[in-house]
């Protein structure tokens, strides 16, 4: 059993700690500190930039050494002096800092374990850097030289140094930016190949109509999976890279409605922009539920679940069709199994209603989601479990346990069976339903995995973390195979495009950063909301990206012209430079208040309708 | 980077006393200042980890409000037991107390008998989450209904209204996805329209409603059709109903000047034809779109203010003067014109000093008749307490003889005799709180004879009575915002058929009436010396049986700290010369002739114009903190009446949440909630 956070660390601690041993004269920090930024500040405007990367590292570094040996008062005095200097999204952790002031505390302390156990990435170029080293050497600074030596990472590129928004862009993460290797493995971005399915004549029209298919029109069609294959996406993995569910009869009838639902699909485009249904939650109020509602609306949006604080798990049907579960055993043993309707009679007419409420969880339940075949939901919740529920009986199958601190979020695979959830301590993990142990663990966040998702091929899940960093792991073996850094805040909602190829994120400082998988690099920032993006959907072609917010806004943004123009030659892709347009304005097709309640979450449904949700709190 | 500037991050440690009462409390005595020292670090850190911690809950908690069970999951984190019994559901439950040097903060908790709890009866249970559904977008276009923002909000519209440059540059935030991009917009509205919805919206109705353009869509000039329809029409279920869409409604901006311009054409012209009623119904117009919360009437005021000025002082605005009482129409409006002098007099306009102006110059003119007199006095008396004092106290001794010299002189004309009555009892109603707050308590008939010549025995007799009433209920009235700001200005009684004799101004409940017992609901227990405490509620709830003049105060309240073991449970208390101030309008001349009600033909309508006692209605609608009774207390079985009826959520229901389940048919046309099919 993997055990709690801390304990996990704590061997790493002593050691760790005593790294901070060996020490200068405490007095002279300051001066070595003003030394270097003086230096800094009078060297070329080119090298700059780049070198000021280094304030706010060396800066910790020191502060945490004083602070280790003990010198309380020049800690205090070095941290008033100099704390202002850093870059505006490193407050959180400046506070964090300021906080710490004994050497008891670091014991346990997580911020300060990040620092110490993970090196600080800097990405400088090589003149600067030699710039530096000679400056160092010269003034026989040993102090700074052993810190840049022993902590800081730093990735030396050949060629101009980069600009001071091209720094911007990239940095604010908890460790620096990502290691330019980081990003450089092969990731399949291409989705799956659908499996053939016969489109039904329109005689059987109504057979889509019904969900789940009576037994009557269920007439065994041609497994046609692997034959004759559509265009093969070459960026797509190979279709059996990590073993999937094969698919159910029901299934396929499920894929005919799309189909059919996709003919009936509005193009959307700048010109012609969704509708937007709002669902409020009345009477979610901030006492009694604490307005947590984390709600997925299935594939066919009929169903909405909302993970409230109370703990409890509500579903609701929002067609006209009521939930109901299934017969107690006893009456199901007396069902004529053969008749015809057998799917209809096991239905118990009395549970019929509209909400249908789920207990089981001891704490808030934070994540919600459906699985593709409207049969399972799976919640998480403080509680650190994440519980599976049936929708036939509205009932709790399964709770797996595994992390011992909240979990954050859930999803299912776009493919069902798998599902990845993430929490407080630190992991995504990897499930299936039928093990109740987790498959993966993505380990290597340094804070809170606050959101994940999967992306649509299944082979790859990505997590938002409140280290600032995106990660997208490798379902087959559990690596790390991007890093994204760009984010000034902890991370709350991600999305993959339609085709895969690129990601959204969204963070609690109001932007939107958009990432192209393929070359691991960022491409464009939306900026507009002014509180946490909590939710973010592309449309179902992938024209239109939707975004809603604590600030009570449901914008809308073309995202087509933000992925038109790509800066892909190849110096872009082999250093990771790059210059992002301002142009969020342009992008921004609109803008649509609510009163006074959070969007918490969006949703396409298949005619490209916006569905979103929330909680009204006066 | 402007927040880098802003936020100071500095240490801040518990102060080291906060520890030795901690200890003391514990039963440690003597503490070492080294110690000390020590724990509050050691304290003040744990303290911000946690909080930290609580953070993170709060933000996966959608909130941004840090509640206290953030704070036990941060515990929980650490291992900690939460802290049991904190359950606060706004505010911080803590209190500041200080004495010998000390300033504490504790957690109040009252010592609570049990058996008051057994005997309250149940609160209401809250009701359950439930989920609504309604249009956000419309293919890129907000719909104007109740459930989405104001689509220009009361800011911006005071900001276009003061300052027009400003406002009139684009890049507004708010204002982003239409005024911003007009080009990008402008297509998609005319696609919309032309071609057909898609097969999804066909449910419901297309309500798009193009902010930009200034002409009314179809659906909003149907909605002005009905609504002026309703509110001058002769249903008066229909006026309530309409009336409350104005005041309530958050599209109605751009119908805006429609409305105004409305409304003082409708006055000009009836003014002329003496139609009582319809005047009536126009102020009551006036009254609902000051009471928008959404709406924003500086630009509209020049012409809404000679409409009301004319209800208050106009010669004649009735048929008969002599039997309809215009008087209350007078009041009514001089109420809407203080009103409009609160909200929008500003050093620029100077609607306020202009106003009294006008009103202190027909009240000065000798020729000037009883009502325009009325009228004038009205108005001025609505505006203040130093009006009132600088203007009307003055000139008592004077008014007091012309009144004087009308009612004990020989009879020359009803009218006027019926006037100077009005007045008087006008005079005295206003002064009378005004000059128990000046003068000091022995209250002499000759002192206040010699001052205000022969309306003083009057006078000093009703300041005792307001005295006995202020010392009663342990408030003081302020006139000046009084009735129009309270959350319930106006409630209805009706009553029986009933001979009795009208006696306008001060209605004397007759003793005759077969209905149940007339209680005022007080929200606060009678305390009698403490100074005037947050507002009270009044509700008249019916009238007496037998004895006249007697009402029973209802005292519901639980927090009047001295009054004693009343508190918690109703107490009925009996108060006697506690009268409301009840106006009375008589159906026969006020409404129209098709809404004779149904029952016996002599029908009467009382109409609390203005209430005893109320508290100091200072602040507005919104700060009122004591919940609105149930809207049932004040039943009229037999229908509003012509002046008041029907307002009652008017003024204090506030802006409806979205889906509120609640029944009230004044959405703009077409506003169902969607049915969006998968």
């Amino acid at each position: 059993k993997v055990g709690s956070v801390a304990v996990e660390d704590q061997p790493d601690v002593s050691a760790v700690l005593s790294a901070y041993n060996q020490q200068g004269d405490p007095t002279m920090y300051e001066e070595y500190y003003s030394g270097l930024k003086h230096f800094i500040e009078c060297s070329l405007d080119c090298h700059r930039a780049e070198l000021s990367q280094l304030f706010y590292p060396l800066f910790v570094h020191m502060y945490l050494e004083l602070v280790y040996n003990q010198h309380e008062n020049e800690a205090k005095s070095f941290f008033e002096k100099f704390h202002g200097d850093q870059e505006c999204y490193y407050q959180d952790d400046l506070r964090v800092l300021s906080s710490l002031t004994k050497k008891e505390h670091m014991k346990g302390n997580e911020t300060m374990l990040d620092f110490r156990t993970s090196k600080f990435v800097l990405r400088i170029s090589r003149d600067s850097y030699q710039l530096l080293k000679r400056h160092l050497q010269e003034k026989q600074n040993n102090q700074i030289w052993n810190i840049v030596q022993e902590h800081l990472y730093i990735d030396i590129f050949d060629g101009m140094p980069r600009s001071k928004q091209q720094i911007d862009a990239m940095v604010g993460s908890l460790a620096g930016e990502a290691k330019r290797e980081a990003n450089k493995s092969k990731v399949f971005f291409g989705l799956l190949k659908e499996p053939e399915i016969e489109v039904p004549l329109d005689d059987e029209d109504e057979e889509g109509e019904n969900e789940e298919g009576k037994p009557k029109k269920k007439k065994p069609k041609k497994d046609s999976i692997g034959s004759k294959s559509k265009k093969q996406d070459p960026n797509a993995p190979p279709q059996n890279r990590i073993p999937l569910p094969e698919l159910k009869d029901s299934d396929k009838l499920d894929k005919i409605m799309n189909m059919k639902e996709t003919t009936k699909r509005v193009r959307l485009g700048p010109d012609c922009l969704p509708s937007i249904c709002f669902y409020t939650f009345l009477n979610a109020y901030q006492g009694l539920t604490a307005v947590d509602v984390t709600d997925d609306v299935t594939d066919d949006s009929s169903l909405i679940a909302g993970g409230f604080a109370d703990s409890t798990v509500r579903v609701w049907s929002v067609t006209p069709k009521k939930l109901r579960s299934v017969k107690q055993a006893a009456d199901l043993s007396l069902i004529d199994k053969e008749s015809d309707d057998v799917l209809e009679r096991i239905m118990d007419e009395k549970t019929a209603s509209e909400l249908k409420i789920l207990y089981g969880h001891s704490g808030p339940v934070y994540g919600a989601s459906f699985s593709p075949d409207r049969n399972y939901l799976l919640s998480s919740s403080e509680d650190g479990t994440v519980r599976l529920w049936s929708l036939q009986t509205f009932t709790c199958l399964v709770g797996y346990k595994g992390h011992n601190y909240p979990v954050w979020d859930t999803q299912f695979s776009p493919y069902g069976y798998y599902f990845v959830s993430g929490g407080h301590d630190r992991v995504a993990r990897l499930w299936a339903t039928d093990h109740y142990q987790p498959l993966r663990i993505f380990a290597g966040h340094l804070a809170d995995v606050n959101c994940t998702r999967f992306h649509p091929n299944s082979n790859y899940v990505a997590t938002g973390s409140a280290d600032r960093t995106v990660r997208l792991w490798d379902v087959l073996n559990g690596n790390c195979v991007r890093i994204f850094t760009g984010h000034k805040g902890p991370i709350h909602s991600l999305t993959f495009s339609p085709n895969g190829r690129f990601l959204a994120t969204g963070a609690t400082d109001g932007r939107v950063l958009l990432w192209d998988i393929g070359h691991g690099l960022m491409v464009g920032e939306l900026k507009g909301h002014t509180d946490t993006v909590c939710s973010l959907r592309f449309s179902r072609d992938g024209e239109i990206l939707a975004s809603g917010s604590m600030d009570n806004t449901v914008r809308l943004w073309d995202a087509v012209k933000a992925f038109e123009d790509l800066e892909t030659d190849d110096f872009t892709t082999a250093t990771g430079h790059i210059n992002l347009p301002e142009n969020s304005q342009e992008l921004l097709l609109g803008t649509y208040m609510t009163k006074s309640t959070p969007v918490v979450h969006l949703h396409f449904t298949r005619r490209n309708l916006v569905l979103a949700a929330g909680a009204y709190s006066p | 980077m402007a927040e880098e500037k802003k936020l100071k991050l500095s240490n801040t440690v518990l102060p080291s006393e906060s520890m030795k009462v901690v200890a003391e409390s514990m039963g440690i005595a003597q503490i070492q200042e080294e110690t000390c020292q020590l724990l509050t670090d050691e304290v003040s850190y744990r303290i911000k980890e946690i909080a930290q911690d609580a953070l993170k809950f709060m933000h996966m908690g959608k909130r941004q409000k840090l509640t206290t069970s953030d704070i036990d999951y941060a515990l929980k984190l650490k291992n900690v037991e939460p802290l049991y019994g904190f359950h606060a559901q706004e505010f911080i439950p803590f209190r500041f107390a200080s004495g010998g040097g000390r300033e504490l903060y504790f957690y109040e908790e009252k010592e609570v008998d049990l058996s008051d709890i057994i005997n309250t009866p149940l609160p209401r249970v809250p009701l359950d989450v439930c989920l609504k559904a309604h249009w956000l977008s419309i293919e890129g276009c907000q719909p104007a209904i109740p459930e989405n923002p104001p689509p220009a909000p009361k800011e911006q519209q005071k900001a276009e209204a003061t300052e027009p440059l400003k406002s009139a540059k684009p890049g507004q935030e708010e204002d982003g996805p239409l005024k911003g991009k007009g080009q990008g917009a402008a297509p998609a509205d005319g696609k919309g329209k032309e071609k057909k919805a898609p097969p999804l919206l066909e449910g419901a109705p297309l309500r798009l409603k193009p902010r930009s353009i200034h002409e009314l869509s179809v659906e909003q000039q149907l909605y002005y059709k009905e609504i002026t329809e309703a509110c001058v029409g002769s249903c008066e279920a229909k006026r309530a109903e309409a009336l409350q869409s104005i005041a309530t409604d958050p599209g109605l901006y751009q119908m805006l000047p429609r409305f105004s311009t409305f409304i003082s054409e409708g006055v000009r012209v009836n003014v002329v034809q003496n139609n009582l009623a319809l005047l009536i119904y126009l102020m009551r117009m006036v009254k609902a779109l000051m009471d928008n919360p959404t709406l924003y009437l500086e630009k509209y005021v020049h012409e809404l203010i000679p409409a009301v000025m004319t209800c208050i002082v106009s010669r004649q605005l009735c048929l008969r003067p002599d039997v309809d009482n215009h008087w209350a129409l007078r009041d009514f409006a001089a109420r809407l014109v203080a009103q409009i002098c609160k909200h929008f007099s500003t050093t620029t306009n100077n609607i306020q000093s202009r106003i009294t102006k006008t009103f202190t110059k027909s009240w000065v003119d000798e020729k000037t008749p009883w009502t325009t007199r009325y009228g004038s006095i009205a108005g001025l008396a609505e505006l203040g307490h130093d009006v009132i004092k600088t203007l009307i106290l003055p000139r008592l001794q004077q008014e007091g003889e012309r009144i004087r010299s009308v009612l004990d002189g020989p009879v020359l004309s009803n009218i006027d005799r019926i006037g100077a009555d009005h007045v008087q009892s006008l005079l005295l109603k206003h002064c009378a709180p005004v000059l128990a707050k000046l003068r000091l308590p022995p209250d002499n008939q000759d002192a206040y004879r010699a001052e205000f010549g022969s309306l003083g025995p009057l006078l000093c007799s009703h300041v005792v009575k307001a005295r006995a009433q202020a010392a009663l209920q342990a408030q003081q009235v302020n006139r000046t915002t009084l009735t129009i700001t309270q959350p319930r200005p106006t409630l209805t009684l009706s009553q029986a058929p009933q001979p009795g004799p009208r006696t306008p101004g001060l209605l004397k409940v007759p003793g005759s009436i077969a209905l149940p017992v007339q209680t005022l609901v007080s929200a606060r227990a009678a305390a009698p010396p403490q100074p005037s405490p947050p507002p009270t509620k009044f509700i008249v709830m019916s009238s007496s049986s037998s004895a006249s003049s007697t009402q029973q105060v209802l005292s519901l309240s639980t927090s009047a700290p001295g009054s004693g073991s009343t508190t918690t449970s109703p107490v009925t208390t009996t108060v006697p010369s506690v009268q409301p101030i009840v106006k009375l309008v008589s159906t026969a001349t006020t409404a129209p002739p098709s809404t004779a009600p149904s029952g016996p033909g002599s029908v009467q309508k009382y109409i609390v114009v203005s209430l005893p006692p109320t508290g100091e209605g200072k602040g507005g609608p919104a700060s009122h903190p004591s919940p609105a009774p149930p809207a049932s207390s004040a039943p009229s079985p037999l229908g509003g009446s012509a002046l008041c009826g029907g307002k009652q959520e008017a003024g204090d229901s506030p802006p409806p949440a979205p889906g509120t389940p609640k029944a009230n048919g004044s959405q703009p046309p077409g506003s169902g909630s969607p049915q969006p099919a998968p």
